[in-house]
């Protein structure tokens, strides 16, 4: 039953109702495993599995990438690798700052892995896990939701992680999604894990620089993969094509924004009006395009 | 969640258990409270209504309302009055950035406008002294709103009289909203400026006209993410805006004015001279622009 889920899940890209149990994990290249994350915010029920996680399996050695947004999800994840492999987990990479992707960093603790992460998210951590901590607490209705691990291994533009015969390249970027972005690219399968600088289905979300982030789409653009690995959405989707609708959304807010601002109008208002015409063709896109629009509003004023 | 209310919410000397226990946010403001303690006025002790939002009873904003005024306007008469209208989203997305428009009757003769957020940590936003180039009919700012609250806006008008009006806002956490990188960018272009005026229309009307000013505000509530100390509160606390010597208006702000503040305001211009704006921050940092009104062609 669950391959024939795991199969569905990759053509169909994994209904809600598919991930009543998000520990499971598919592959979607040859040694390249990703639990599906659900197009919800964070509740007791999903267990902040909210955002696309899973691992790269080596010759000698594994790396989690994102090691999900609790403890129990960052714990079922690991249950997950050792069902697959018993090889080390060696390094846990962080994509950015947010609790849907690193409050899981704890659970792997014990494997006294290298905790990867962009130059910036030591202090991203400091500001903001405190606070996110007593949210998603909560969220989950737990005293324990988990905690990330400040990473010790800083990427300052790119790095390159040895996992036995299979050498994984990180990237960071500039303030794009978010400030602390970075990515994956394992050349052997073209598989680029592309943290939330992508998201597909679900509305992308602004915590960052607007104008960044479409540069940083165009970086991503000319990486030579088959196929990337959203923060959010498909656990696949073909590259480049998979990156249209986001960059189609981004420019939209982009155009709207500015001309709001041209008109004189205020953040509230932008808020209710900016790329309204991308409604219906996201999935909680009335809980954050309101918010991206007061983030590009800030950031767009000044040009 | 859901800290309850308790009689020991209220009180001056309750200061640092109201800000520790009454509400989950507010724990980050301790260093605050005992700056403000410390260096502040007679406003900041006034207890602010800190219970759960939904038990809050009218009367309590009642309350609170009657003892910030009393402080404000040194206890006198403020007399609600449907002269002056204020506007704002009912419920904020981003508590931080909050706008809030306030229009005067035309009949009204204002000389200064005050914006209270009554259950703000300082609850004056800003006081507005209007010259005599300005239109004091319409005056938009936008603030940040750290619990649900009342927002009022008081009018002094010419006969030294004071009417208010009020708008309750459902926005929170707008003062202790974790750091971004918009704060460090803030601060990299401190003191930039922006004016937007708006083309003048054939019935010789006052011009609406919009200043932007690029300061980090910091309310000294927001945590500094490599120290992780509280940034120092810098904030900007007057603006004087002139052309060709003769005063628009004069605002004094303070920590509740969203970052980057924003004024929008109405002005006669005398001609085509540039408008002068002077800012001065708390700590006595001085900025100066002179800039043009070059009005989009209508």
């Amino acid at each position: 039953m669950r391959h024939i889920l795991t199969s569905l899940c990759i053509v169909w890209a994994c209904p809600a109702g598919a991930t009543a149990s998000p520990s499971i994990s598919q592959q979607v290249a040859p040694g390249i495993f990703v639990r599906h994350g659900a197009c919800q915010d964070a509740t007791q029920a999903n267990r902040d599995a909210i955002a696309n996680a899973g691992f790269v399996i080596g010759a000698n050695a594994v790396a989690v990438i994102d090691p999900g947004g609790s403890m129990a999800d960052g714990l079922s994840l690991r249950n997950a690798i050792h069902q697959h492999t018993r090889l080390p987990i060696r390094f846990v990479i962080m994509t950015h700052a947010h609790p849907d992707h690193v409050f899981g960093a704890a659970a792997f603790l014990p494997d006294h892995p290298v905790f990867v992460g962009h130059w910036r998210l030591p202090a991203a951590l400091a500001t903001r896990a405190a606070y996110d901590r007593h949210r998603l607490a909560v969220s989950l209705h737990t005293a324990d939701p988990g905690a990330p691990v400040t990473p010790t291994s800083l990427v300052h533009d790119t790095a390159t992680l040895d996992l036995g015969g299979r050498i994984i390249t990180l990237r960071a970027y500039g303030i794009a999604h978010s400030d602390t972005d970075l990515t994956v690219f394992d050349a052997s399968t073209a598989t680029l894990w592309a943290g939330d600088l992508l998201f597909v289905g679900r509305v992308p979300s602004l915590d960052g620089n607007l104008t960044g982030w479409l540069r940083a789409l165009d970086m991503l653009q000319v990486v030579p993969a088959a196929r990337a690995i959203p923060g959010h959405g498909p656990v696949t989707v073909a590259w480049p094509a998979g990156a249209a609708d986001e960059r189609r959304y981004l420019t939209t807010l982009l155009h709207d924004v500015r001309a709001d601002i041209a008109k004189g109008e205020d953040p509230d208002h932008v808020a209710a009006h900016a790329a309204q015409s991308e409604r219906g063709r996201w999935c909680l896109f009335d809980d954050y395009n309101g918010h991206n629009a007061i983030v590009a509003f800030k950031e767009l004023q000044w040009e | 969640m859901g800290m309850k209310a308790s009689a020991s919410c209220f009180g001056k000397k309750e200061a640092k258990k109201l800000f520790s226990g009454c509400r989950g946010p507010l724990r980050t403001a301790y260093p605050f409270v005992r700056f403000f303690l410390q260096k502040r006025t007679f406003l900041f002790l006034l207890p602010p209504i800190a219970q759960a939002h939904a038990e809050e009873t009218e009367a309590a904003r009642a309350a609170r309302w009657h003892d910030v005024a009393a402080a404000i306007f040194h206890g006198k008469h403020v007399q609600n009055s449907s002269l002056l209208q204020l506007e704002a989203p009912p419920r904020a997305l981003d508590a931080a950035l909050v706008p809030v428009t306030i229009t005067a009757d035309p009949s009204a003769r204002v000389v200064a406008l005050t914006l209270v957020i009554d259950d703000n940590p300082a609850p004056v936003a800003a006081t507005v002294h209007f010259g005599p180039l300005a239109d004091p009919h319409l005056l938009k700012l936008r603030i940040r709103v750290d619990q649900y609250t009342l927002v009022h806006a008081v009018a002094e008008l010419q006969d030294g009289s004071l009417i208010s009006t009020a708008r309750f806002i459902k926005a929170a956490g707008g003062c202790s909203a974790p750091g971004t990188t918009n704060q460090q960018e803030a601060m990299a272009r401190i003191g930039r400026m922006r004016l937007r005026v708006d083309p003048p229309d054939a019935s010789g009307r006052a011009q609406d006209a919009e200043l932007l000013i690029s300061h980090p505000n910091f309310n000294g509530m927001q945590m500094d993410p490599l120290t992780r100390f509280y940034t120092p509160a810098r904030y900007v606390q007057t603006v004087r805006v002139t052309q060709a010597g003769q005063t628009v208006f004069t605002l004094d702000g303070d920590i509740s004015l969203a970052q980057d503040p924003a004024i929008t305001f109405a002005f006669h211009p005398a001609g085509n001279a540039k408008l002068d704006v002077e800012v001065e921050d708390n700590t006595k940092a001085v900025f100066r622009s002179h800039l043009t009104l070059n009005n989009p062609p209508s």
